[in-house]
């Protein structure tokens, strides 16, 4: 789960890691009274969306005077904000960031992710951050430590020493690593990044960005952590998905897909593009499919308006392809679903599951194998087009 | 022959008696598995489908000589059940539940380090040598004793995979589920060494997926371990940043892209199969001695 920049910071002030003073604002009001409590002429407006890229997207504002400052909440408000990570729709900016602004000596880089080579976590710094650190490679120092222990003193204090930074900027990196690294193991954190982490004028560090991923396979442990989710950044689909407990993924192709499982759902999807065709998602229905989790499956599926065919691609293991096939009826027969329908059923009881499906009298095409599948659902949507 | 598990060992459940270990536990009993007993804290002294049932894994050890267990525990409990098993020696720890925090994972696996336990898993369909022994949520019935050997970081697409690979007339040795998620037990390098080993192999599927790098530390190896690697990975048209399910399934930061799998592969010369309605027909012409399609 991903987190906005201010519910970072927020954080940041708690774990002792120094941040610009400011104000969130869902309204222009706000934003003006943000100003009065920070005072000064000179102010730092920051889009609050679930993606990176937004400083080059316009997203992050420097204005002077009340009056630039209202004009830039005015268009960020309520607008989307379409970046390098967002998609073509963008994510929909609900508030803002009101801060003063930091003036950079130089802009470092810091980090505490997971290391999924070593099965731990690593703390990464860097003596050039900023915005296209992507594109720079610079020069990544790191350390790898167990989240019991933590990251010993002397090892921050090793990796302080080896940026080239005035002294005291050093001693500061060497607090901030720790604390980081606090934060990110007390609240299971996959990533927690600060870029850029700003060297001032009198060599203190700022944090002037803030990124935060939380492992969703531990939020029942932290159930104050679920406050700080906001749905309005998910894709619709997405969240309604996540609520059935369902795997989505919204994608830009005509073929829906309903796959149980995750590796054969995007093995599917892939057997779709080979076959000249595009796959309108990525949908895992899960080990357990009932015929209520096939009818919302199909709901969703069928709600994306490019969706041209549906491809239903389920291998029975543990679930019974029969009582799929039953499920498959149901939904298309309540839905009213006139797309065609190609089903491929393989697995325990795939032979009772087709003939249920080749009894029905519905537009449902069984096939038995997955090129046949693919073949057939790239074929359909052509035709549906 | 097989690797990890065959028909001697001798298997308990963790998590014996609530309902999911309960249909497994019945399942692999039919598959002829030696389950030998099963353990659910506070129900020691009681009997579970005709089998012990033990407080503690140790005590399960020790009546019962059991060398390989399998986890059905809830996620929040999950990794102290296997901490609990390596503790308690077993050799083979199966841990099938999904949805365990990745911090645990960590702590599960530094332990692990000075253990001689081997943990498969977790967030995976478990492990089966055809015909001998099946521990975890994989049907039985489509796999055939045979001479190829399936290591993969999926569910499904193993079965898709066992399957193509039994339709094609050369069934199977033992199928590994390494687990969908970021930070698991045996790995992709693991089983390749365990594979060049084992005399009833005569060919490797590798089944991938996008994320991390794993495919391409396991790629290095697979022209060397003198049989026939052939690999797939899925997940060629996923959207970068998106979690395509598995919690380890993501491309991050340029990191775990299916095409830099493929091309590592492609390098170390291993059989790439880009279709996957493909890998059972590319195995039986790797065999052949014949040139993969792909």
């Amino acid at each position: 789960m991903w987190i906005h920049e201010h519910q970072a910071k927020a954080w940041f002030g708690r774990f002792g890691i120094p941040v610009p003073r400011g104000f969130v604002a869902h309204s222009v009001d706000e934003a003006l009274s943000a100003t009065l409590a920070l005072g000064g002429e000179s102010f730092v407006v920051k889009a609050q969306v679930h993606a990176g890229g937004r400083g080059k997207a316009g997203g992050v504002r420097v204005v002077h005077g009340r009056k630039a400052l209202t004009e830039a909440v005015t268009a960020l408000l309520a607008h989307r904000l379409v970046t390098a990570q967002t998609g073509p729709t963008g994510a929909r900016i609900d508030c803002v960031l009101i801060e003063e602004p930091c003036v950079a000596r130089q802009e470092l880089y810091l980090a505490c992710i997971l290391d999924r080579r070593l099965g731990t976590l690593r703390v990464m710094v860097s003596s050039s951050g900023g915005v296209d650190i992507e594109r720079q490679t610079p020069e990544i120092l790191g350390a790898a430590f167990a989240p019991d222990v933590g990251l010993d003193q002397f090892e921050c204090r090793k990796l302080a020493y080896q940026l080239t930074l005035p002294a005291r900027a050093q001693a500061r990196m060497a607090e901030v690593m720790g604390q980081l690294q606090r934060l990110a193991v007390s609240q299971d954190l996959m990533l927690a990044e600060i870029n850029p982490l700003v060297l001032t004028a009198d060599d203190d560090l700022v944090a002037v960005d803030a990124k935060i991923q939380i492992d969703d396979n531990a939020l029942y442990r932290h159930p104050d952590l679920e406050a700080l989710r906001d749905p309005g950044q998910e894709d619709a689909r997405e969240a309604r998905a996540r609520a059935a407990g369902l795997s989505f993924v919204a994608l830009d192709g005509d073929i829906g897909c309903m796959v149980n499982g995750a590796g054969l759902a995007m093995a599917t999807m892939d057997l779709i593009r080979l076959h000249g065709g595009a796959p309108a998602n990525f949908l895992d229905v899960g080990g357990s499919a009932t015929s209520e989790r096939v009818a919302q499956a199909f709901d969703l599926i069928t709600s994306g308006e490019a969706v041209r065919a549906v491809l239903v691609n389920i291998f029975g293991g543990i679930v019974r392809c029969d009582l799929i096939a039953e499920g498959i009826l149901g939904a298309v027969r309540q839905g009213n679903i006139a797309l065609p329908v190609v089903v491929r059923l393989e697995g325990t009881r795939a032979d009772e599951g087709r003939q249920i499906l080749k009894r029905s009298g519905l537009k449902i095409i069984a096939v038995s194998t997955l090129e046949e599948a693919a073949h057939r659902a790239v074929a359909e949507a052509r035709s549906g087009r | 022959m097989g690797i990890l598990v065959n028909r001697e060992t001798r298997v308990i459940c963790q998590g014996f008696t609530g309902r999911q270990g309960t249909f497994h536990s019945e399942q692999a009993l039919a598959y002829g598995t030696r389950l030998v007993g099963g353990v659910t804290p506070g129900k020691g002294g009681q009997h579970h489908l005709g089998l012990p049932v033990f407080d503690t894994v140790v005590h399960a050890v020790r009546e019962t000589g059991a060398d390989a267990t399998m986890i059905y525990v809830p996620a929040p409990y999950a990794a102290d059940a296997i901490l609990e098993a390596a503790d308690a020696g077993v050799r083979v720890i199966v841990c099938i539940t999904e949805g365990i925090p990745v911090l645990d994972m960590i702590r599960v696996k530094m332990r692990l380090r000075s253990s001689p336990s081997i943990l498969i898993g977790p967030n995976c369909p478990g492990v089966i040598t055809a015909g001998a022994c099946k521990i975890g949520i994989m049907p039985g019935s489509i796999h055939k004793p045979g001479c190829v050997g399936i290591v993969s970081r999926s569910g499904t697409l193993t079965y898709e995979a066992v399957h193509q690979t039994t339709a094609v007339g050369l069934g199977q040795t033992t199928c590994v589920g390494i687990g969908g998620d970021p930070v698991h037990g045996i790995g992709f390098i693991d089983c390749l060494r365990l594979f060049a080993d084992d005399l009833a192999t005569e060919a490797v599927v590798l089944v991938g997926e996008i994320g991390g790098s794993e495919e391409e530390d396991a790629a290095a190896m697979a022209g060397d371990i003198g049989k026939p690697v052939i690999a797939y990975v899925a997940g060629a048209t996923a959207p970068k940043g998106k979690r395509m399910g598995h919690a380890g399934a993501i491309i991050s930061a340029g990191e775990g892209l299916a095409e830099d799998k493929f091309r590592a592969f492609e390098a170390a010369g291993a059989h790439v199969v880009r279709s996957p309605a493909m890998i059972g027909e590319t195995v039986r012409r790797a065999l052949r001695g014949m040139e993969p399609e792909s």
